[in-house]
């Protein structure tokens, strides 16, 4: 399987010493203690892998522990059992060549924008001249020359987004982890969003891990879909998506009848666990 | 048809704002006349009633003064002096010692908040201490003060520091307890370490809240500046205060107060300039964008 992914994936990425890049997730269970005293479990036995350089989505119900997922990829959570191995080595705390895209802004509002660009490199001790180079030239890349000096405050919604992408990006992660970053967007900013992070994401090919609910979004996107189950969260199905790269604009993708072959695949089993998750709050509130 | 519409929408963008613009210019200058002039009004209705009242011995000016007695108490402390010192030289004892309280109370303060706000074990620990020496009344250690130190200026400056210290404090603790989770997060996943993290993401959130508090920080350092010369001094505001009561001279008390006032007001302004730059990020406050 990893094969047939590297041939549907590798075009133009240099595979030399990629492997560190692989993410493999194991028995991945999470349990918290409610204010009540009782044990809920979160994440239950989930299993994954995301290869070298793979662009993997995971879609599923609200409060299927999606984020609990990403925060012990990430290193800022610790699983309960089982374990993250990010290129062969365990996860322990926060590690190098990580990183992550949150859903709500994680800009500083008081530093300007080339001040948000420049956190990463400032934080591995680059050199200042250094690193303000290399943050003009990836706000070049998202297209937001001429507005290195404004707050983030000045701007408009979509302009945050590409600055949170380009200050995830600056550091050239072998792993981005994402966290419905353009759920917040209205549909058009998002689809240009999305078509501009395929593009940024072929330039330094990370493996990437991608939350969503939208599954338009994630099949546009994605290599390998992995769907969750609702609460206990666990892994229901993984698709691999073979529709060919580079895509293009996500929006005309949408119309291609493998694409909507694949999107209505992904539903059939997704549907299931979102009318349970629903009737289960729906139930609650009742 | 469609061109001549689009003719007349330009004419009518052309012409309206300048107009209305003109208009909102002229009801917002009317409204500060009309502001102004209230103002003045109001001053003018308590200073002359005050005056008046006195005057006709309704109120009586021996325990409760007079606007043009104060006035000349004042030109008098200034041209004069008082019995120990120029009125000048008391004033700036008294600056001093609320300047100096201010700064160590400020900065403990800080320093105490921001390392027991990201410290949970220190905050379990050290919290309810921190409640109880809150909640006796401090302006009593004064007197402690005095004893131990002396009537030099340095009891005051203690006073005005133990004042301070708990506004900041506290304001400062809340500020970095009310630090965005996302953005540290995403602090630490770039790589932060725990002195980044506190340089470029705690203290600039904890800031908003740590200037709030320096604005009635400062009054408090007036207060504990002036509390300890009235328990003790050689000079200083407090003891010329303290001498007026003793002289049954209430012009004097008020006189004295006046120039407190000026003092915290310019104090007022000189911290208000300091959020102005400090805070310079935030975007402008609803009021401020909207207030043609």
């Amino acid at each position: 399987m990893a094969s047939r992914n590297d041939v549907a994936v590798s075009p133009g990425a240099g595979n030399v010493g990629r492997d560190s890049a692989r993410v493999e997730i194991s028995g991945l269970t999470k349990r918290f203690l409610t204010p009540a005293g009782e044990v809920f479990t979160a994440l239950e036995d989930v299993s994954f892998t995301v290869e070298p350089g793979q662009f993997c989505a995971v879609v599923g119900p609200t409060g299927c522990g999606k984020s609990t997922t990403l925060s012990m990829v990430s290193g800022l959570d610790r699983p309960s059992e089982g374990s993250v191995t990010v290129g062969g080595r365990e996860v322990d705390g926060v590690a190098d060549g990580v990183s992550f895209m949150f859903q709500t802004d994680a800009l500083l509002p008081w530093k300007t924008v080339l001040g948000n660009v420049l956190m990463g490199p400032v934080f591995r001790g680059v050199p200042k001249q250094q690193a303000q180079a290399s943050a003009r030239d990836w706000l070049r890349r998202v297209g937001l020359t001429g507005f290195e000096d404004r707050y983030p405050h000045q701007l408009s919604g979509g302009m945050r987004k590409r600055v949170a992408m380009a200050a995830a990006l600056i550091n050239e992660p072998k792993i981005l982890i994402m966290d419905e970053p353009f759920g917040a967007l209205d549909v058009q900013t998002k689809a240009i969003m999305s078509t501009e992070l395929l593009g940024l994401w072929e330039q330094i090919r990370p493996s990437v891990i991608f939350i969503t609910h939208d599954l338009d979004e994630a099949v546009a996107l994605a290599d390998r879909v992995v769907v969750m189950t609702s609460s206990p969260g666990s892994v229901k199905a993984v698709f691999d998506i073979d529709l060919p790269r580079p895509r293009g604009a996500v929006q005309e993708i949408r119309f291609q009848p493998r694409f909507i072959d694949l999107q209505h695949q992904i539903w059939e089993t997704l549907r299931e666990e979102v009318e349970r998750a629903y009737a289960r709050t729906a139930g609650g509130t009742a | 048809m469609s061109t001549t519409s689009a003719v007349s929408a330009t004419l009518v963008k052309g012409g309206a704002p300048s107009s209305a613009a003109a208009t909102a210019k002229r009801a917002a200058r009317r409204r500060t006349a009309l502001v102004w002039a209230a103002r003045v009004g109001l001053a003018a209705v308590v200073i002359g009633g005050w005056q008046a009242f006195t005057t006709w011995g309704i109120v009586d000016p021996f325990f409760f003064g007079q606007p043009s007695g104060i006035a000349r108490r004042l030109v008098d402390l200034f041209r004069n002096g008082t019995e120990f010192g120029s009125f000048y030289a008391n004033i700036w004892t008294t600056i001093q010692e609320a300047l100096a309280g201010f700064a160590l109370g400020a900065v403990t303060g800080v320093v105490f908040g921001v390392t027991l706000g990201q410290s949970r074990f220190l905050a379990d620990v050290l919290g309810p201490y921190i409640k109880m020496v809150n909640a006796i009344p401090r302006i009593v250690l004064g007197s402690i003060f005095i004893v131990a130190f002396g009537i030099g200026v340095l009891p005051k400056i203690l006073l005005a520091a133990v004042l301070v210290f708990f506004i900041v404090f506290f304001n400062a603790f809340q500020g970095v307890r009310e630090v965005d989770r996302n953005i540290l997060a995403n602090a630490k996943v770039l790589g932060a370490s725990q002195m980044q993290i506190t340089r470029h993401v705690i203290v600039p959130s904890a800031l908003t809240w740590i200037i709030a508090s320096l604005h009635s920080a400062f009054g408090f350092a007036i207060v504990g500046a002036l509390v300890g010369e009235v328990l003790g001094a050689q000079s200083g505001l407090g003891l010329v205060i303290k001498t007026a009561q003793n002289n049954f001279d209430p012009d004097g008390v008020f006189a004295t107060m006046l120039v407190i006032s000026v003092i915290v007001l310019g104090a007022e302004w000189f911290i208000g300039k300091l959020e102005h730059r400090l805070l310079s990020w935030r975007p402008p406050a609803p009021s401020e964008a909207n207030s043609l």
